[in-house]
């Protein structure tokens, strides 16, 4: 099943033109902020109306100007999972998951909740009211709210965006089970190279209103052409806490316990920072490096090995500062026989990460 | 009670809670839509509804009366309307429940209004998402969301209704019975010589009703609020 979207929609002074076609999967709608990603998801999910054009996902046509079909939010099954979970305060986690099952059309039957439910983990949840969940249990059961709706096409806009690093970690898997597993289509709206990398089948990149790439992961993630975005190239964001300030011009940060040095950063001790740390600025070693100028060094686990048609490799380590990603060559993935799940040490040199690339977090 | 009270008391009491009841029930439907169309639609002429809605709260209540007098009177163009239907108001008991609806009306079109200004928008585009008609989004979503604006809306509408005096007299005039509501029996009662006693009984009676009305709306809207509690 393919997906189409063509529309063109002007909001004030902002004009959107976007088109592209993906085959299923799960598709990451890339782009920093003020790129139209969430007024594209808004105008597919029919909460905008697009001036013109059309969006297609597989045979049906949910939008189409030429021939005047505007289908209404609540015909065209899709689920939506929103930045901020939105359950109905006023029911319960099992009457909010059920929610969309009432206006399943009969010829699909009942689908069994029984099986998201477990998906999710939601089983102790379903007696709770909305109030009474954590961010990462709300945002669990907006998806699973949106699964049981029997969608055809699953939206996401920036559902990690509101949590905490560790709750990011605890949804992520969710998102690569519904890839895999429900084999369900996904339109994911993100800014986060890491969401990128983990789950992205089918990149498109957005700027400025417009499409500027359509790719895979590897292909979008390892390509020069993406800098325009915002991102300046490849890397992952991981956030540290800063520590001390050291006589010999540099600052130490603690990542979960780990410290990490970098070019003195003028911010008032205990500040929680972002770091942005390019993949080509990692090298990776299977021993705990000795003997090395390099001052960072952080223990992890291979997530997942991206390969291009080029002689790149992108590989995403789960380390305790979060999800890093490491641009090596494939040459280097044989030799060094990596694979997902093997432990490996990623170092970094201080002075790799540039000082616009120290932000403090916004969270 | 029976003993307590002289069939004159009583009969107004039991009126008043009729007239009160009923211009509370009939007026909620009318007063939900327009409500949600002053909170969330845009429209011609929705500032004259606006005013229109509040004016029997501005206006001198005798005003308000005169002119029902003249709109559902016999001879008005609504009143001989109603006659064809066979529904007479005029000095009925129903023309006091109507004048008490609309005395009560934009106390409780406000507290809907708020109500609905409250909910999120937000909350009904993801019911929308997931399949919801938008009769269904308003059914489901919004309005057990205003609940506490529906009952806050209800009991002041209630409560005006059981205190309502100048319209009602002028319109539907003091006929024990049949229009005598609390405050008429109260004010006939201070007209005869050696009614104190009588009137004082209905005050106990009106401040008691007023007193519950409040007591079970706040009660009700406490639970609302903590069960509708952010989430």
């Amino acid at each position: 099943m393919s997906f189409d979207v063509d529309i063109a929609l002007a909001q004030g002074r902002f004009q959107l033109d976007a088109k592209f076609s993906v085959p299923s999967g799960l598709t990451v709608l890339f782009g920093k902020s003020g790129s139209g990603k969430t007024t594209l998801i808004n105008a597919v999910a029919g909460l905008l109306m697009p001036d013109r054009g059309r969006v297609r996902v597989g045979q049906r046509v949910l939008f189409d100007s030429e021939q005047k079909i505007a289908l209404p939010a609540h015909k065209r099954r899709l689920g939506y999972i929103f930045q901020d979970a939105r359950l109905f305060p006023h029911l319960s986690v099992q009457k909010n998951l059920l929610y969309g099952q009432r206006f399943l059309p009969r010829s699909l039957g009942k689908t069994d909740p029984e099986q998201i439910i477990s998906l999710l983990g939601l089983e102790a949840l379903l007696q709770r009211r909305p109030e009474q969940l954590s961010g990462g249990e709300k945002q669990r059961v907006a998806i699973g709210r949106a699964l049981l709706a029997a969608p055809e096409l699953l939206l996401a806009d920036e559902p990690l965006t509101a949590l905490d690093e560790a709750r990011k970690l605890e949804i992520l898997p969710y998102f690569e089970r519904i890839r895999d597993e429900l084999k369900l289509p996904v339109l994911y709206v993100s800014h986060a190279v890491t969401e990128v990398a983990r789950l992205a089948s089918t990149v498109v990149v957005l700027d400025q209103g417009r499409v500027t790439q359509v790719g895979s992961a590897s292909e979008v993630l390892s390509d020069p052409q993406i800098v325009p975005t915002g991102v300046r190239n490849v890397g992952s964001v991981i956030t540290a806490q800063l520590l001390q300030h050291h006589v010999d011009g540099l600052s130490e940060l603690s990542c979960k316990g780990i410290p990490l040095f970098v070019p003195r950063i003028d911010r008032p001790i205990g500040t929680v920072m972002r770091l942005r740390v390019a993949a080509h600025e990692i090298i990776l070693s299977l021993k705990k490096p000795e003997g090395l100028s390099a001052l960072n060094i952080l223990p992890g686990t291979i997530a997942a090995i991206h390969s291009g048609g080029g002689p790149g490799a992108l590989v995403t380590l789960e380390t305790a500062a979060g999800a890093l990603l490491a641009r090596v060559t494939q040459r280097s993935v044989a030799t060094l026989e990596l694979e997902v799940g093997k432990p490996v040490f990623a170092v970094m040199k201080s002075v790799a990460i540039a000082p616009q690339d120290i932000g403090r977090d916004h969270a | 009670m029976m003993t307590w009270f002289g069939p004159e008391e009583l009969q107004a009491v039991r009126l008043s809670i009729k007239v009160a009841s009923w211009a509370m029930v009939a007026s909620l439907p009318i007063g939900i839509l327009t409500a949600y169309a002053l909170a969330r639609w845009s429209f011609p002429g929705k500032q004259l509804l606006n005013g229109l809605v509040h004016l029997p709260l501005i206006l001198p209540p005798v005003v308000t009366g005169y002119l029902l007098l003249l709109l559902f009177g016999p001879m008005g163009p609504m009143g001989q309307l109603l006659a064809a239907l066979n529904i007479s108001v005029a000095f009925r008991w129903t023309g006091a429940a109507l004048t008490a609806a609309i005395m009560g009306f934009p106390l409780m079109v406000r507290a809907l209004r708020l109500s609905f200004e409250l909910i999120d928008p937000k909350l009904e585009r993801a019911a929308s998402t997931l399949g919801a008609s938008p009769l269904w989004v308003f059914w489901s979503v919004t309005l057990p969301l205003a609940l506490p604006g529906v009952v806050a809306g209800s009991v002041l509408a209630f409560a005006k209704a059981m205190g309502e005096f100048g319209a009602t007299i002028t319109f539907v005039a003091n006929i024990p019975g049949e229009t005598q509501t609390l405050p008429s029996a109260i004010y006939a009662f201070l007209q005869v010589p050696g009614g104190e006693t009588s009137a004082l009984r209905l005050v106990v009676i009106s401040v008691l009703i007023s007193f519950a009305a409040l007591l079970v709306s706040e009660a009700l809207n406490r639970r609302l609020i903590k069960r509708l509690a952010a989430a």
